[in-house]
C-alpha cells in the first residue's frame, strides 16, 4: 500500500459487497419481487438477478432488492412492487428482463414512474 | 452480484455448536436450488447472543435466526432465499411481534441498550477477508495517522479521549504511550495482551475471531506514536479460531502492504508476529507476559523499571489489552470527543462485558460506561431463569469481587467498582442466584490461583494455599471463628505483599464475600449450615415418610446403594453412605426427598 488513493479504492470497491449487510432504513427504496411458485414460473428470477445487477452497477446504496411470496395476482407474474420511502407504492406485472432495466433507470435513478408498465395499464399492454 | 447475505457466526460459542457443519449444508442446499450466483454465505465473528447460538442473520432483510440445526439449511433455503417467506419457526422471538411482524434487531432488549465500538465489526464483517474490513473504514484511521497527525498528536487524542486500559487496571492509555514515547532507544516494541485467562471472560477472544484487523491497525497507530517498528501479540494457544484468524490477517495485512516496510509511501515500518501462551494465568501480567515472549519461563519480575522504560527485550514497550486497540482507530477517524462524550466523568467510552453463569441470554454485550448492573442484568440479560432471585455479580473473576443486589443501581464504572470493593477486571460478568454458596465461590476461585501461582513469591505460593485451606474447613464445617480471623489477617498480608497483580487480587473473592456475606460464613462455622445448600459436608438428604409410597426408584439410582427400604414402605438413606450426589431427589415424582 503507498498510497491513501489506494486504499480508498479498495474501499470503495468492497462497499459495495458489504453494504447489503445495514439494518434497513426508512429512508431506502424496497424493490419487491414476487417469487412464489408463480412468480417463478413465469420468469420472476431473471428479473430479480437484473434488478440486483443493475442496482449493483449502479451502486444505487439506497436500494434494496427482496423477494416476497404470491400476492394473488398469478396471472400478472412476474409483479415487481416499489415501496418508496414517501409511503408510494408501485405495481410492476408482466416484468422481464428488459422491463426491469428500464424500471431501474426511469424510476429509481430518475424517480419517474415508468406507467406503461404498472398494473394500471393492465388493459392496454399487450 | 449477490443479493443477499447468510451471515453465520463462526465465533467458538457456535462453532462448538456445529456452526461449520450449518455453513456446510448451507452451501449444498444453495447450490442444489441454482442460487449459488445470487446468495452468499459469510463466516463472521460473534453476534453476541451466545445462549441462542448458533446464530444466523439474512441480508437484506436482516431475519435473526437463532438455534439454527444443519437440519434446517433446507427449509432455510427453498423458504427464505428461493421464495422470500421468512422461516417464522427459527427467528428469534423476541423479534416476532403481534400481528405477524418482524422486528428490527436493533430494537430487541438485548441489543437496544448495546453500544457497540469495540464489537463494531463481529457479526457484520468476514473476519477472513481484508477488503470486507477495509469496506467499513479499516486501515484508514492508520492512514490518517501517518499522513496527518505527528506521534505527538496521536498520543494527545488518545489522552483526549479519556480512554483506559481494558484489560483491568484501568491505567490512562495516552500516558502509558506518552511514557514510552519519552525514552530514546534504537528499538521500541508495541504488545497486544490477548492471554485472556479469567474464567467466564471471552472478549478479547471474541475480537479477535471476529474482527482482528482492528487489532492489527491499533497496534500499527501505537508504534508510530511512540517509535516502534516491530509489536508482538502474545494470544493464548487455547484460542485456535482467534490464532487461526490473526494468522491469515496478518499475512493479508502484509500482502497489502498495511505491515511492512514504507506503509502509505511514507517511510513508516512496522511488523506484527504472534507469540503462543500455553496458558499459564500469570502470563496475563504484564512482566510476565514479556519475559515469556522472550523465550523465558513466564514469571513476573517487580517493578520498576515499568516497562515504558525496560520492557521486552529490555527496551522500551507498551502493552495493551486486545480491547483497548479496538476502541483506537474509532477514536482516530471519529475524534476523542466523539469517544469521550459516551461514559461517565472518569471512565470514558464502552465496556464490553461476558455475561455468563445464572441469566438468560449468556453472551457478550457492549455498553457505555454508567450503565448500571440492574440494567445489564434485568433488560439485556433477560434476567434469572426460573424466576430464582438475583444474590450477587461477580466482576473481574479470580481478581474480582462480588457485587450484591444492593448495588445493582451503581453505575458500573472502573472507580464506583473499586469503591464498592470490586474491580472492572478483564470484563468478565459472572450472575448468581441464591442457589450459591458464597463462600464455595471464593473457594472456587482461590483453587483457581492456587493453581495458577506461579511459586516465585512466598506470599502468593503459601498464602493462596494456606487460605485455600481455612475456606475449605469452613466449607467442611470444621472451622472456628478463629480461623476467620486468621483468614482475614491473611488476605490482607497477600494483598499488600505478593510480588504481581495475581497475588495481589487473588484474596479479592474472600474479602468482598466477607465484606457483603459475612452471615453465610459464621452460618457454615457456628451453626455448621450451608444457607444456599450448597456445601455437601453440610447437608444431609432425608426422605419424607408421609409422602414416600415405597417405589423404589431412589434405591435404585443412588450410585453407592445409601438408600434402603422394601416395597411399598418408606425408604431410608444411610447418611455415612450418601455422597450427596442429589440423583435420589432428582428421581422422586412425590417430592419426598429434600435436603438441608
Amino acid at each position: 500500500m503507498k498510497s491513501l488513493e489506494e486504499l480508498r479504492a479498495i474501499r470503495d470497491r468492497a462497499r459495495t459487497n458489504v453494504h447489503l449487510r445495514k439494518e434497513n432504513s426508512p429512508d431506502n427504496i424496497r424493490v419487491v419481487v414476487g417469487m412464489a411458485t408463480c412468480g417463478i414460473a413465469a420468469g420472476a428470477r431473471p428479473v430479480l438477478t437484473t434488478f440486483t445487477d443493475e442496482v449493483a452497477k449502479r451502486g444505487l446504496q439506497n436500494v434494496m432488492v427482496t423477494q416476497t411470496g404470491c400476492i394473488g395476482l398469478c396471472q400478472y407474474e412476474p409483479i415487481v412492487e416499489v415501496y418508496e420511502p414517501d409511503g408510494r407504492v408501485t405495481t410492476y406485472v408482466k416484468m422481464n428482463p428488459e422491463k426491469a432495466v428500464q424500471v431501474v433507470n426511469d424510476h429509481l435513478v430518475n424517480g419517474k414512474v415508468v406507467s406503461e408498465l404498472t398494473i394500471g395499464s393492465i388493459g392496454t399492454m399487450k | 452480484m449477490y443479493r443477499s447475505h447468510v451471515l453465520v457466526c463462526g465465533g467458538t460459542g457456535c462453532s462448538s455448536s456445529n456452526s461449520q457443519l450449518i455453513i456446510d449444508e448451507m452451501e449444498k442446499e444453495i447450490e442444489a436450488a441454482g442460487l449459488t450466483e445470487e446468495v452468499k454465505v459469510v463466516k463472521t465473528g460473534c453476534f453476541g447472543l451466545c445462549a441462542l447460538g448458533p446464530i444466523m442473520i439474512i441480508y437484506p432483510e436482516g431475519s435473526f435466526y437463532s438455534e439454527v440445526k444443519p437440519s434446517d439449511a433446507h427449509e432455510i433455503v427453498q423458504e427464505h432465499l428461493l421464495k422470500g417467506r421468512i422461516v417464522k419457526r427459527l427467528l428469534y422471538q423476541e423479534t416476532v411481534q403481534e400481528g405477524n411482524n418482524v422486528k428490527s434487531l436493533n430494537e430487541t432488549n438485548f441489543y437496544a441498550k448495546q453500544h457497540r465500538v469495540a464489537l463494531r465489526n463481529c457479526g457484520v464483517i468476514n473476519p477472513e477477508n481484508i477488503d470486507e474490513y477495509i469496506a467499513v473504514d479499516g486501515y484508514a484511521a492508520l492512514g490518517k495517522v501517518l499522513t496527518e497527525m505527528t506521534p505527538q498528536q496521536v498520543i494527545d487524542t488518545v489522552l483526549a479521549s479519556g480512554l483506559r486500559g481494558r484489560g483491568g487496571a484501568g491505567f490512562p492509555t495516552g500516558r502509558k504511550w506518552s511514557f514510552a514515547a519519552v525514552n530514546e532507544a534504537d528499538q521500541k516494541y508495541v504488545c497486544c495482551n490477548a492471554d485472556e485467562g479469567d474464567p467466564g471472560a471471552f472478549m478479547d477472544r471474541s475480537i479477535l475471531e471476529g474482527d482482528p484487523h482492528v487489532v492489527l491497525e491499533a497496534m500499527a497507530i501505537a508504534g508510530y506514536a511512540i517509535g516502534a517498528s516491530q509489536g508482538y501479540i502474545y494470544v493464548r494457544a487455547e484460542y485456535p479460531i482467534a490464532v487461526h484468524r490473526l494468522q491469515i490477517a496478518i499475512k493479508q495485512a502484509r500482502e497489502y502492504g498495511l505491515l511492512g516496510k514504507d506503509i502509505f509511501g511514507t517511510g513508516f515500518n512496522f511488523d506484527i508476529d504472534l507469540r503462543l501462551g500455553a496458558g499459564a494465568f500469570v502470563c496475563g501480567e504484564e512482566t510476565a507476559l514479556m519475559t515469556s515472549i522472550e523465550g523465558h519461563r513466564g514469571e513476573p519480575r517487580p517493578r520498576p523499571p515499568f516497562p515504558a522504560l525496560k520492557g521486552l527485550f529490555q527496551k522500551p514497550t507498551i502493552l495493551n489489552n486486545v480491547e483497548t486497540y479496538a476502541n483506537v482507530p474509532q477514536i482516530i477517524l471519529k475524534g476523542a470527543d466523539w469517544f469521550a462524550s459516551m461514559g461517565t466523568e472518569k471512565s470514558k467510552g464502552t465496556k464490553v462485558f461476558a455475561l455468563g453463569g445464572k441469566i438468560n441470554n449468556t453472551g457478550l454485550v457492549e455498553v457505555p460506561m454508567g450503565t448500571t448492573l440492574r440494567e445489564i442484568i434485568e433488560e439485556i440479560g433477560g434476567g434469572i431463569p426460573n424466576g430464582k432471585k438475583f444474590k450477587a455479580a461477580q466482576t473481574g473473576g479470580p481478581s474480582g469481587g462480588c457485587i450484591p443486589a444492593e448495588h445493582l443501581d451503581v453505575p458500573i464504572d472502573y472507580d464506583n467498582l473499586i469503591a464498592i470493593g470490586s474491580m472492572m477486571g478483564s470484563g468478565g460478568l459472572i450472575v448468581m442466584d441464591e442457589d450459591t454458596c458464597m463462600v464455595d465461590i471464593a473457594k472456587f476461585f482461590l483453587e483457581f490461583t492456587v493453581d495458577e501461582s506461579c511459586g516465585k513469591c512466598t506470599p502468593c505460593r503459601v498464602g493462596t494455599k494456606r487460605m485455600y485451606e481455612i475456606l475449605d474447613k469452613i466449607t467442611r464445617g470444621q472451622a472456628t471463628m478463629e480461623d476467620l480471623d486468621k483468614l482475614e489477617e491473611l488476605c490482607y498480608y497477600v494483598k499488600n505483599n505478593a510480588l504481581c497483580g495475581l497475588g495481589q487480587t487473588a484474596p479479592n473473592p474472600i474479602l468482598s464475600t466477607l465484606r457483603y456475606f459475612r452471615d453465610e460464613y459464621i452460618a457454615h462455622i457456628k451453626d455448621k449450615t450451608c444457607p444456599a445448600g450448597v456445601c455437601k459436608h453440610l447437608m444431609k438428604y432425608t426422605i419424607d415418610p408421609d409422602k414416600c409410597k415405597g417405589c423404589t426408584l431412589c434405591a435404585r439410582n443412588c450410585p453407592v446403594g445409601a438408600i434402603s427400604g422394601t416395597v411399598k414402605k418408606p425408604h431410608v438413606i444411610d447418611n455415612s453412605k450418601c455422597i450427596k450426589c442429589g440423583a435420589c431427589m432428582e428421581k422422586c415424582r412425590f417430592g419426598a426427598i429434600s435436603k438441608k
